[in-house]
């Protein structure tokens, strides 16, 4: 099989890995152990193998490996900085956000290429650059607002917060 | 202890930073070193014998190492129904078979180095098949002469086999005919459900593996691990004892996971090549080799008195199971048994026939026969309530079930067999349904005259109930021991499929020990390591593996403070517990943290501070559900927008607030995508026509209407700390509050989902001609009954 040589920043990393031609980025970079880039549909419909090339967001099975040839790539492993979880993350885990997670890197980096760009998007910009990474689980609600948030720069009130006391029936 | 410390909080999902940041955590996350690609061989005919199969041009292809066709497997009849044993599903499923019964059922399988070698073996597996005539039409399933799918003889617990009947149910509380006798109104109506599909993200996946012991490692995507573990012991013939089953984070279930899928074919291939072997559904395969919701004609003739007391109601549903009869029966009989009862209705009955097509599978799926129940009966109450000129929100607080209740229809049909009478512990039903209609502004809406142009706007509403585990069948077990850091290992057998079981578990832990959050330590859903729990199904976990964490924690806490007593100086009823220490309750205000506690065990006591529980229920509290909505329908072309969709909630206590509301917001979406968009169509051989996110269309975040979640809190009894359940029960709402707003806005009723912009325009087109009222007759002629049901003797 020919192979050819791929030379790529990922994640802040300088990388050169010895690919196929006809690879894709999706397939590379999860054999590079890049987990969190999901396999959902193989066909670019669904999101969840999202990755920013150069800061836009793209569906790495749309994608041969090469095309990133002298690119940045940034994965979900790359977003925080150590242990300091980039505003984005906090606020999924505060806001519920994530519910079985697989979606969840796709969301995290959809919101993080329109907050680069627009940093205080309206709902409905929220809703339109999300649209692009479907989720079974959340219904949109709460991702929707961790994003809302983040932007705000006003992480939520943190897990110990007593809940209203809800209407109790005997 | 009063009030609580970590119960009733919104704390952060435990394994969220993992998820957060990307972290290996699922099924494919890992790589085996020499880990061969399986790939099924999916038969082309929806019905056919395989006459030849060659396979010698497949092994000869570099790469590949194992071929398997009916041949190379042994024959053991199962069900791949997740279920506890001895599953209520016929036994008509083989690991191979020399016989397909539709489209994508397995033909043969390969193990190759890479996925495109496997592909390639696959195109040059020779196969001559003998096409039958299928069965595509469900109606057509019971008719005299019709193809036989499941001829086979060694196949067992089939109902009728010579008439393609998978199940039959009969259940009658008192005498329809005399409350249909006894009624001032009596009406009929026919509605249709169609099928719909899972679409976890994340696709079935399963990776086995030998390990060094020469023990059968599964590593799977699934709800269901011990089952899982019992029905490939018994397909491979292998001790149970030699496997483990892994289950590692799922990427979502919601039924489809509930059902032992790749788990055994995977497992055979390993056996053969002795090599690991990953296998994994592509979404196209998804949608058609997976499993899918019932598709339900159902029959459903109410009575009721002038005053709105409805007496009888009688169900009569055909669903169809497609070619295997995996959750059959139970599916269908929660069709009747959890819909019927919502009313406090003194005649019910229940008929079914659940009967064999060549089509994709019908399975698990969130709601298990409940979405379909509760659209037929919540449209047929709505045209009841119009046409008494009574509110539907009077009608259903003048109707609905109550608090001290008995539902005596769940004694006769429970899990594929005779069930137990739930007793209404708890019910915050009135109350879900006053702040329900409050969200959506019931009382300004429902009288306002329609709009003028073509937008004409309506709201409607339903209610439902569901279960909280399966009563005397689902159980669960939990383990806690105590480490020197004093922080708990909790082991439970549950499996947490992405709603937060792990979360809530280890907050019932939480409480009950008395320590932080962040002092418990949760292994899940491993068969080597984790007690037995049956899965995550059922809305089961919170309130049955729950119940077993909650009992295993109070027993190592009463070992923490018989030891607590001793280092005190304290009797143990004066001591209290919480914040990670155990304190006097006397004035001297002594403590000893759980640290120091921790440590006396196991260096000066030599003791290891462990215990476990195992917990079931002999009744399935009923969550409760009212959900309102409001449309607007574009009478020019018949397009329906939802604009609010508010849904009010009783699950008992919600464990983590936040949590509850996901699963609701989740649930409403997938309810919403039931009622408007998604079907997986068929042509009439049973090809699949629109496998894929672009055909198949789930609601994207930009398609969601406002969505208000109103948890109404009460105080079961019978579930840890009060709670009961919530992850399927708002699933059943919003086709039955959609319909019936449909019919608020612009007064036509659509019996069938899903509810497309040709039907309402169709309906909207005909309404010039319909029949009015009139009593005790059904209002519109039904269609001829096209399906008899059978002569023969019927089972009591």
């Amino acid at each position: 099989m020919k192979t050819m040589e791929l030379r790529a920043t990922v994640n802040g990393q300088p990388r050169q890995w010895t690919i196929a031609p006809g690879d894709l980025l999706l397939d590379v970079l999860r054999r590079e152990g890049f987990f969190g880039v999901k396999r959902g549909c193989e066909k670019g419909e669904c999101g969840s193998c999202a990755v920013l090339v150069d800061g836009r967001l793209v569906n790495s099975c749309l994608m041969f490996a090469a095309q990133v040839e002298g690119c940045e790539v940034l994965t979900i492993e790359g977003l925080a900085e150590g242990e300091q979880l980039d505003p984005i993350q906090g606020a999924f885990l505060d806001h519920g956000a994530a519910q079985c997670g697989f979606c969840t890197p796709g969301m995290i980096l959809a919101a993080k290429a329109l907050l680069n760009k627009n940093p205080h998007p309206s709902e409905a910009e929220v809703r339109e650059a999300m649209a692009g990474v479907l989720c079974r689980c959340t219904g949109y609600i709460k991702p929707v607002e961790a994003v809302l948030a983040a932007a705000k720069q006003q992480p939520a009130k943190r897990a110990t917060r007593k809940r209203e006391p809800a209407q109790v029936m005997r | 202890m009063s009030g609580r410390k970590v119960v009733g909080n919104n704390v952060r999902k435990v394994e969220g930073h993992k998820l957060v940041t990307g972290r290996p955590a699922f099924t494919d996350d890992i790589e085996m070193p020499g880990m061969l690609y399986g790939k099924i061989l999916p038969s082309p005919h929806a019905h056919a014998r395989i006459k030849r199969i060659d396979t010698r041009k497949a092994r000869a292809l570099a790469g590949v190492h194992a071929v398997l066709t009916y041949k190379d497997v042994p024959r053991v009849p199962h069900t791949t129904a997740g279920q506890a044993w001895p599953e209520p599903s016929p036994y008509d499923t083989y690991l191979l078979d020399s016989k397909v019964r539709f489209v994508g059922d397995r033909v043969a399988a390969v193990a190759a180095e890479s996925r495109a070698i496997a592909e390639k073996a696959l195109r040059l597996i020779e196969v001559d098949y003998e096409v039958l005539p299928a069965v595509i039409d469900m109606e057509q399933a019971m008719a005299p002469g019709a193809p036989v799918i499941h001829d086979e003889p060694d196949s067992t617990k089939i109902y009728d086999r010579s008439h393609n009947i998978a199940g039959y149910i009969l259940r009658e509380i008192g005498s329809v005919e005399q409350g249909f006798r006894e009624s001032d109104f009596v009406v009929e109506r026919e509605f249709r459900t169609h099928r719909q599909q899972h679409t976890p993200l994340e696709p079935h996946i399963t990776i086995c593996w030998l390990d060094a012991n020469g023990r059968l490692v599964i590593r799977t995507s699934s709800q269901v691990p011990y089952h899982t573990r019992r029905q490939v012991a018994q397909i491979l013939q292998i001790p149970v004892s030699r496997i483990h089953v892994i289950k590692p984070r799922i990427g979502g279930g919601f039924g489809g996971k509930q059902e032992m899928l790749l788990e055994d074919i995977c497992g055979a291939l390993t056996l053969a090549a002795r090599r690991p072997v990953k296998m994994e559904f592509t979404r196209q395969e998804e949608f058609y080799m997976a499993r899918s919701r019932h598709p339900q004609i159902l029959r459903l003739k109410m009575g009721v008195k002038a005053d709105g007391t409805l007496l009888a109601n009688q169900m009569t549903v055909l669903a169809t199971t497609g070619a295997y009869g995996s959750h059959a029966t139970t599916v269908q009989g929660n069709t009747g048994s959890k819909v019927l009862p919502l009313y406090r209705t003194p005649h019910m009955r229940f008929e079914c026939h659940v009967v064999y097509t060549n089509m994709p599978v019908a399975g698990a799926f969130r709601g298990y026969g409940c979405p379909q129940g509760f659209f037929a009966q919540e449209s047929l109450v709505d045209e009841i309530a119009n046409h008494l000129g009574i509110d539907p929100v009077e009608f259903h607080l003048q109707n609905a079930i109550r608090l001290g209740d008995i539902d005596r229809l769940s004694a006769q049909l429970g899990e594929g067999r005779e069930g137990l009478p739930r007793v209404i512990r708890s019910c915050g039903l009135p109350e879900c349904i006053r702040q329900g209609a409050e969200a959506i502004g019931w009382k300004k809406k429902r009288p306002a005259p329609a709009l003028g142009g073509h937008l004409k706007r309506g709201v409607g509403m339903s209610c439902s109930m569901q279960g909280s585990g399966i009563a005397g069948i689902d159980w669960a077990s939990a383990f806690l021991k105590m480490n020197e850091d004093g922080a708990f290992f909790l082991q439970v057998g549950a499996s947490d499929v992405g709603g937060g079981a792990d979360t809530v578990l280890s907050q019932i832990a939480a409480e009950s020990l008395g320590v932080t959050l962040d002092k418990i330590v949760i292994t899940s859903g491993d068969t080597d390591t984790t007690p037995f729990d049956v899965g995550a199904y059922a809305s089961s976990t919170t309130i049955i593996s729950g119940g077993a964490v909650k009992k295993a924690a109070e027993k190592v806490r009463a070992q923490v403070l018989s030891l607590a007593s001793k280092m005190l100086e304290t009797p143990v009823e004066k001591l209290e517990w919480g914040n990670n220490e155990v304190f006097t309750t006397c004035e001297c205000r002594k403590s000893v943290t759980m640290t120091e506690i921790a440590m006396q065990a196991m260096y000066k006591e030599k003791l290891q501070i462990m215990d476990g529980a195992s917990h079931f229920n002999t009744d399935s509290p009923p969550p409760f559900c009212a959900t309102f909505a409001e449309v607007e329908v574009d009478t020019q072309t018949g397009q329906v927008r939802v604009l609010h969709l508010a849904t009010a909630v009783d699950p008992g206590t919600a464990v983590n607030p936040m949590q509850s509301e996901g699963q609701v917001e989740g649930a409403v979406t997938q309810g919403m995508g039931f009622a408007l968009t998604e079907e997986l169509l068929l042509d009439s051989a049973g090809r699949p026509l629109n496998p894929n996110f672009l055909d198949y269309k789930i609601f994207s975040a930009k398609d969601m209407p406002k969505l208000t979640t109103i948890l109404v809190e009460t105080n079961e009894p019978l579930g840890p700390f009060g709670a009961k359940s919530i992850s399927e029960v708002p699933i059943n709402g919003p086709a039955p509050a959609i319909a019936n707003a449909i019919y608020h806005a612009v007064g036509v009723r659509i019996r069938k989902l899903p509810i497309r912009p040709e039907d309402v325009l169709r309906a909207l087109c005909d309404k010039a001609g319909r029949t009015p009222w009139s009593a005790r007759d059904a209002l519109v002629p039904l269609p001829e009954q096209r399906y008899q049901p059978l002569a023969k003797e019927r089972e009591k």
